[in-house]
């Protein structure tokens, strides 16, 4: 921390106020440029992932990567990717759907219970809860996966749904979001007020509570729905049904049948498949970007 | 100093006394509780039931002749000896240690950059560099690992291009650096988002004092937010670190396209997925899993102690 001299104003405070953040300052080329080189680095993939979901699979091979084939095969590849193999691509993206709502909505309503009972009441063993957590969170998934898998198997859970919901229930991280949000969002004088008034614990959660959460709820949801989106590891374990494959799993069978001996090789079909699997997340973040900006800072700010 | 929590590993837990008159007010300790226990209740089968299972298995073996057998710390002993399961965790050692400190670097610049308002279109910036974050680490290793290729990538078209050989990036000896960059280009948006948010909640009195001070934009940088980010930097550190030894997504996803350079044992986790689903060596897998969550937690926890301790 800079010792700061109030008393003594320097002369050209003006000039010298531009070094700071706190007024406009002069908008940088060289800055701008170089920012530049890490966008690119980011979005060319995801250009490259476009433009080549749109060639057919022989222009693929024959064409520059980074511009159009001869053709422009999206929609036809589009169409292929959801027609083959009996339509299975849909049914993936409906599972994944199923996996997403209901296990990242559940995710989220638990968080939120959970945050809001550890910011806003005293009992006994808080602080033995958070420890558990948060050492909780170091465990390496791969390491709890193989025993849950053993365990899911004897309950007869395996190869089911609910192999895949159950463990995306659990959201430490957003345990702790909320837990911190909670603190700041709701003031303890308003539940207070709210129990003079002859409300109960559950009332004031619902009707108080709940509203003033809602921003943080957005964050969470959104952090859970990504990871139920992308998750890999559990459903590849638990599941062998291709009928219960979310999109994920599915576009790796599809990656997969081109090394296994007598498959044929669909890369068109992958990349238009991988295309077709994040556009929806990504109009996701277009759309609620503001919130993860907002839920990120959680709690260190009262707006 | 109340105003900036940015996220901290563990946040301070309420005053008792200041806060504990509206807990005795809400009828008793168990209301608490109430609220906790459905987290609590899945959190118990979905963590703590597999960990205690799987501390369990790793003491057992299933041997041809008598089946299920107790061995004590058997598997552990050989476990240390594994020279497969050494060679692992060099591996992701490595990548952590050149990797995640690129990432994090090149994050805080960008999110510096984005802060310090001098861009030209900060919103658009900071929206492009996240989006990758959206995009699942199964797309990315595909995305990646076709561009890496010679067949049909940008590499196979640059060496067409410019009649040159580029490095096969997928051979043995480069193919760790290939899936470094794959992770970085996943989680740079990510780590600058987190970064980002805490420096725009740092109080503007500060840079106001430190304009008058006369400090430079570097010094601001150093003296005031450096230090203010400090507590999602070791977050951020911390996350990464455990995302490095838990490596598992995107090298098995490029196995089918780098079979020769990524063994079944390239890292701990693929190690121990292939013992229990392709060896059936499930006491062995879990032994190997129980040591690399223990290694990971001892980690994460030397950083987050020594990141801390000169937070306040």
């Amino acid at each position: 921390m800079t010792t700061t001299r109030l008393l003594t104003v320097a002369p050209s405070v003006t000039r010298r106020r531009r070094l700071g953040t706190t007024d406009r300052p002069r908008r940088s080329v060289t800055l701008t440029v170089l920012t530049a080189i890490v966008l690119v680095y980011s979005l060319i993939p995801l250009i490259w992932l476009f433009i080549n979901a749109s060639k057919t699979q022989s222009d693929l091979f024959s064409t520059f990567g980074l511009w159009f084939g001869d053709e422009f095969a999206l929609f036809d590849n589009i169409a292929r990717a959801l027609t083959y193999d009996d339509g299975i691509f849909l049914r993936w993206f409906g599972n994944t759907l199923l996996y997403v709502v209901v296990g990242a909505g559940g995710a989220t309503l638990l968080a939120v219970l959970g945050g809001y009972a550890l910011a806003k009441y005293e009992f006994a063993g808080k602080r033995a809860v958070f420890a558990v957590v948060i050492g909780a969170v170091a465990v390496p998934g791969t390491a709890l996966a193989v025993p849950t898998f053993l365990m899911f198997s004897s309950m007869g859970l395996t190869n089911t749904p609910w192999s895949v919901i159950i463990p995306s229930l659990i959201s430490p991280f957003g345990l702790y979001l909320m837990w911190t949000f909670a603190s700041e969002a709701v003031p303890t004088e308003l539940m207070e007020a709210a129990r003079i008034d002859g409300a109960g614990e559950f009332r004031i959660f619902w009707q108080v509570a709940l509203r003033l959460l809602a921003p943080g709820m957005v964050t969470v949801l959104l952090f859970t729905m990504v990871a139920t989106w992308n998750n890999y590891f559990l459903p590849l374990i638990m599941l062998r049904d291709p009928d219960w494959y979310p999109l994920i799993i599915g576009l790796n069978q599809w990656n997969a049948q081109a090394a296994t001996a007598g498959g044929t090789a669909i890369f068109d079909l992958v990349l238009t498949g991988s295309l077709l699997t994040i556009v929806p997340l990504i109009i996701a973040f277009l759309f609620l970007q503001r919130y993860w900006q907002s839920g990120l800072a959680a709690g260190s700010v009262k707006e | 100093m109340t105003t900036t929590s940015p996220p901290i590993a563990i946040p301070r837990p309420a005053r008792p006394g200041r806060r504990a008159s509206s807990a005795r007010a809400a009828g008793g300790r168990w209301t608490g509780w109430a609220f906790l226990a459905p987290f609590a209740v899945v959190f118990a089968l979905v963590f703590i039931a597999p960990i205690v299972y799987a501390l369990w298995l790793s003491l057992f073996r299933n041997q041809l002749v008598g089946g299920n057998a107790f061995v004590g710390l058997e598997n552990y002993v050989a476990a240390f000896g594994d020279g497969a399961f050494w060679a692992g965790v060099v591996r992701v050692a490595l990548f952590l240690l050149i990797q995640v400190p690129i990432m994090l670097f090149l994050s805080l610049l960008v999110a510096l950059a984005l802060d310090s308002g001098r861009l030209y279109g900060t919103g658009f910036f900071r929206l492009s560099i996240f989006l990758p974050y959206a995009v699942p680490a199964v797309v990315a290793a595909l995305m990646w690992g076709f561009m890496y290729g010679t067949r049909f990538g940008l590499v196979g078209n640059l060496n067409d291009l410019l009649g040159i050989q580029l490095p096969d990036l997928l051979s043995p000896s480069l193919v760790l650096a290939s899936i470094g960059n794959i992770v970085t280009w996943e989680f740079l948006g990510y780590n600058m988002l987190i970064f980002y948010s805490a420096l725009r909640v740092i109080p503007t009195s500060l840079y106001e004092a430190a304009a008058i001070d006369g400090a430079s934009q570097f010094r601001i940088i150093r003296a005031i937010k450096l230090p203010a980010i400090r507590g999602s930097l070791v977050v951020a550190t911390i996350f990464s670190i455990i995302g490095s030894f838990q490596l598992f997504n995107e090298p098995s996803i490029m196995q089918s396209l780098a079979p020769n350079a990524i063994t079944t044992s390239f890292t701990p986790n693929l190690y121990a997925y292939n013992l229990a689903f392709a060896g059936q060596q499930l006491n062995y897998s879990a032994t190997v899993a129980i040591i690399m969550g223990v290694i990971t937690m001892v980690i994460a926890y030397v950083v987050q102690l020594r990141g801390m301790r000169r937070a306040d």
